[in-house]
């Protein structure tokens, strides 16, 4: 008992149910004495799910040190010694950044798989053209919840990977605000609970994207995917405050921002959008929460308002928003792909100014979302323009991988193949973005099936695939333990096949006119065959991920114990033991060249500072057959 | 395991200013959508009805209270711990009365004048109106919390950076009322 008491999330839990009973019971008093019923369900549910949240976090721990401020104690430092068992500091309220990544890398995976059972539901029922299993509201339901868990999960996996490898890679202690950093992810589950809470009042028949005026409409479930999105976002908003301040004040001595891991460029560039563009969604969806609550018809023609205003601040983040999906993913494709091909990083600084240039157009874009809406044509016109340019940068880190691999000797490991399947798919996507660019045949494609195959395959290509081979990659770096190669590769295989033939079918079926968000279909168009082969492409894909997750699970138990360095990377991270104990850099090591010059003749990226007694001073991260190689 | 950190290598005060900027543009974006909103749904137009005089008195009594907190912080970088807590209490009650102006009158006698926040002008006028005051609260908390520990001795001319945050969070929120102010009682 005193165990289960002990761990953060349990207290979390029950506070947070202690606070939501709390929150009722003053929202019902407050109407009572202002002369109204005390039952209403939208405004008593949404101010206790507010309450609740807050006190989850009260409950876990995450005020605990501004509390002590406020009242007068010295916080001091966050303490990096622990006492008791080591998983316990898993479900804790931690500031240690490594425990904080992997806490984030875990939950996303949770909420994957929650998404993906969403996804399960909605092929299960486009199998076969007529209503099998579910009705239409339950359908779209299962469609927005996947929707948005979905970007949680990759928002939290960003974070995860950013968490754990920023401060490694950039030589620092830890990151530059560690207990905003575990407020930040602790956010999170609650977040995430009130976006599952949304089933049980009604759910949200809106999708992901609640447009009024729909969405200031109806079932109160609606409430809590809006209030679920909004901590999310707040969470994403502080871990951007930490991820920027890290990369520009905690780098070592030396490593200057062109002498910075590929990697952390691609999280930097992100976290700007997430610090700025965050706060569009969060304030669009606090504005049709405040339509539903109190009357104000920010979005509602007759009170004077504007509904197609909603969809430009919505845009306005929910655009960008793919960019901080993809930017970290593809920043891990250009960290990793050296390694597999031992030749430096092709045109190091032009990706990593591309990186830049793809969060700053990624802003100018938003309106490519509304093609339909009306606007005046000299505005179309305009975003068709800005949206073609996104392919510029984008091409810039298309062309340096070729470079990069091209005479290279490619070592076909799993993290490698998902490099490739990340490829394939992003290849995919990325052509079928200049189709939906081009105002007269977007007006054709809007809201269909062809929309939904060019996004999955962006996100595919731009995310998941990379984050698989970005935790295969890092996997001994976590555990200390190797994975099992062969499983990974079964699960590289059937992901591969099951998504191209998913979102093939989804190509093939949107050219036709077959409209997305909606359960059923004609059977006379002929779409039933291809509908049950992207269904078994999708299942496919879950399949593989049973497969993923049987591999990383059995391979922390009992996987072979994993060499200091198994991929003979030059990264700072793997100099130092795996899994990493304590304080990540307690002294930085110094930076004296680039991290990438795999194959050239005496390059050295870093010295370890001889300072603390380390018995890792004399190690320079030139591997021995690097040397050997290139004395040839 | 090394639980030893050498921080003489980490500027701690330019990385908690920089954290605190961070903090103030993202902020700075909410007001400027709600901004961006006033002027997209009813351009330059504004009711004739406002209570002017009101505004323009609560206008005073916040750029006054920015002063104070600019002579609290300035109190405290010269070691002036008694000027300190004067001026970080002037700015408390000007921050409190500007509260009470927005809330306590100024909400109570719009609708009276026909501004109500279901529609028309009074959306932007009480959602605009509403988060600043929403963020003047918690700048009177955060100094009230300051205030509280500037009592107990907690600052000194070298570690005053608890002053200079709120300080500056008090000034941000000025600033956003330098444009929202004009924006909702001077456009035409």
């Amino acid at each position: 008992m005193r165990l289960l008491w002990s761990l953060g999330l349990i207290r979390g839990l029950v506070w947070g149910i202690v606070g939501t009973a709390i929150g009722i019971g003053f929202t019902m008093l407050v109407r009572m004495a202002l002369g109204k019923p005390a039952w209403e369900t939208a405004p008593v549910t949404f101010v206790a799910a507010v309450f609740g949240t807050l006190a989850f976090l009260a409950g876990v721990g995450a005020f605990a040190d501004w509390w002590r401020w406020a009242s007068g104690e010295e916080a001091g430092d966050p303490p990096h010694h622990h006492e008791g068992p080591e998983w316990v500091r898993y479900f804790n309220f931690d500031t240690d950044h490594k425990i904080i990544g992997v806490q984030y890398t875990i939950t996303s995976l949770v909420l994957m798989f929650a998404a993906g059972i969403m996804a399960l539901i909605m092929r299960l029922e486009l199998a076969q053209s007529g209503l099998q299993f579910v009705t239409p509201e339950q359908f779209n339901s299962a469609m927005g919840l996947h929707g948005i868990v979905m970007i949680g999960s990759i928002l939290l996996g960003v974070a995860g990977m950013a968490n754990y490898l920023l401060p490694l890679m950039l030589g620092a202690p830890d990151m530059a605000f560690p207990r905003l950093n575990a407020l930040s992810f602790w956010v999170a589950p609650p977040a995430a609970i009130l976006l599952f809470l949304s089933l049980a009042f009604g759910g949200f028949d809106t999708g992901w994207t609640g447009y009024p005026p729909l969405g200031a409409v109806g079932a109160t479930g609606k409430q809590f995917f809006y209030l679920g999105v909004f901590f999310l976002g707040f969470s994403s908003i502080l871990g951007a405050i930490n991820f920027i301040t890290t990369t520009l004040k905690m780098r070592a001595p030396g490593m200057s921002m062109f002498r910075m891991p590929i990697f952390v460029w691609g999280v930097f560039a992100a976290a700007w959008i997430q610090l700025t563009g965050t706060q569009f969604i969060g304030t669009s969806f606090l504005m049709v929460v405040l339509e539903r609550l109190l009357g104000m018809g920010f979005f509602d023609p007759e009170k004077g308002g504007d509904p197609v205003l909603f969809q430009h601040i919505f845009w306005f983040y929910s655009h960008p928003a793919v960019y901080i999906f993809v930017l970290p993913g593809l920043g891990v494709i250009s960290e990793l792909l050296p390694v597999f091909v031992r030749k430096p990083l092709f045109g190091y600084k032009w990706v990593a100014l591309s990186s830049m240039g793809i969060a700053t157009v990624g802003f100018l874009v938003w309106a490519h979302h509304m093609f339909t809406v009306g606007l005046p044509n000299e505005a179309n016109t305009f975003f068709m323009f800005t949206t073609m340019l996104v392919a510029v940068p984008t091409g810039v880190k298309f062309f340096s991988w070729v470079a990069t691999m091209w005479g290279g000797k490619i070592e076909f490991r799993t993290p490698m193949l998902f490099l490739l399947g990340a490829f394939v798919t992003f290849l995919l996507g990325g052509l079928t973005g200049p189709f939906l660019a081009v105002v007269p045949v977007d007006q054709y494609l809007h809201d269909t099936y062809f929309v939904v195959g060019h996004f999955h395959n962006t996100m595919f290509g731009g995310f998941v695939f990379p984050f698989l081979a970005a935790i295969y990659y890092w996997f001994p770096k976590v555990t200390g333990r190797m994975y099992s190669e062969r499983l990974g590769k079964v699960h590289f295989w059937l992901m591969l096949v099951g998504f191209v033939a998913q979102t093939g079918s989804m190509f093939q079926t949107g050219l036709f006119g077959m409209r997305r968000r909606i359960a059923d279909y004609d059977p006379s168009l002929g779409f039933d065959t291809i509908h049950l082969i992207g269904s078994i492409g999708g299942y496919l894909v879950f399949f593989s991920m049973l497969i993923f997750a049987y591999n990383m699970i059995r391979s922390l138990v009992a996987g072979e114990k994993a060499p200091a360095n198994p991929w003979n990377s030059r990264s700072l991270e793997w100099l130092l033991p795996s899994p990493v104990k304590g304080v990540s850099w307690p002294t930085p090591p110094v930076v004296v060249g680039h991290p990438y010059d795999y194959g050239v003749p005496n390059a050295t990226f870093v010295r370890l500072a001889p300072a603390g007694g380390s018995d890792r001073s004399s190690q320079t991260t030139t591997p021995a057959h690097e040397t050997k190689e290139a004395n040839r | 395991m090394s639980t030893h950190v050498s921080h003489a290598t980490y500027d701690r005060l330019a990385i908690n200013r920089l954290g605190l900027w961070l903090f103030i543009f993202s902020d700075a974006l909410i007001f400027a959508i709600l901004l961006i909103t006033r002027f997209a749904l009813f351009g330059t137009s504004r009711p004739e009805e406002l209570n002017q005089a009101l505004g323009l008195g609560l206008t005073v009594i916040l750029l006054v209270s920015s002063l104070t907190a600019y002579r609290a912080e300035a109190a405290i970088a010269t070691g002036d711990r008694s000027g300190l807590l004067r001026n970080l209490l002037l700015t408390i009650i000007f921050g409190t009365l500007f509260l009470v102006g927005v809330v306590g009158w100024e909400w109570r006698e719009a609708p009276h004048l026909g501004i109500v926040p279901q529609e028309g002008y009074g959306i932007a006028f009480f959602s605009m109106t509403g988060l600043h005051a929403f963020h003047v609260l918690t700048g009177v908390l955060l100094l009230l919390i300051v205030f509280f520990n500037a009592r107990r001795g907690a600052y000194g001319p070298d570690n005053y950076w608890g002053v200079e945050a709120a300080v500056k969070y008090w000034h941000f929120v000025d600033v956003v009322w330098v444009f929202f102010y004009p924006a909702l009682y001077l456009v035409r």
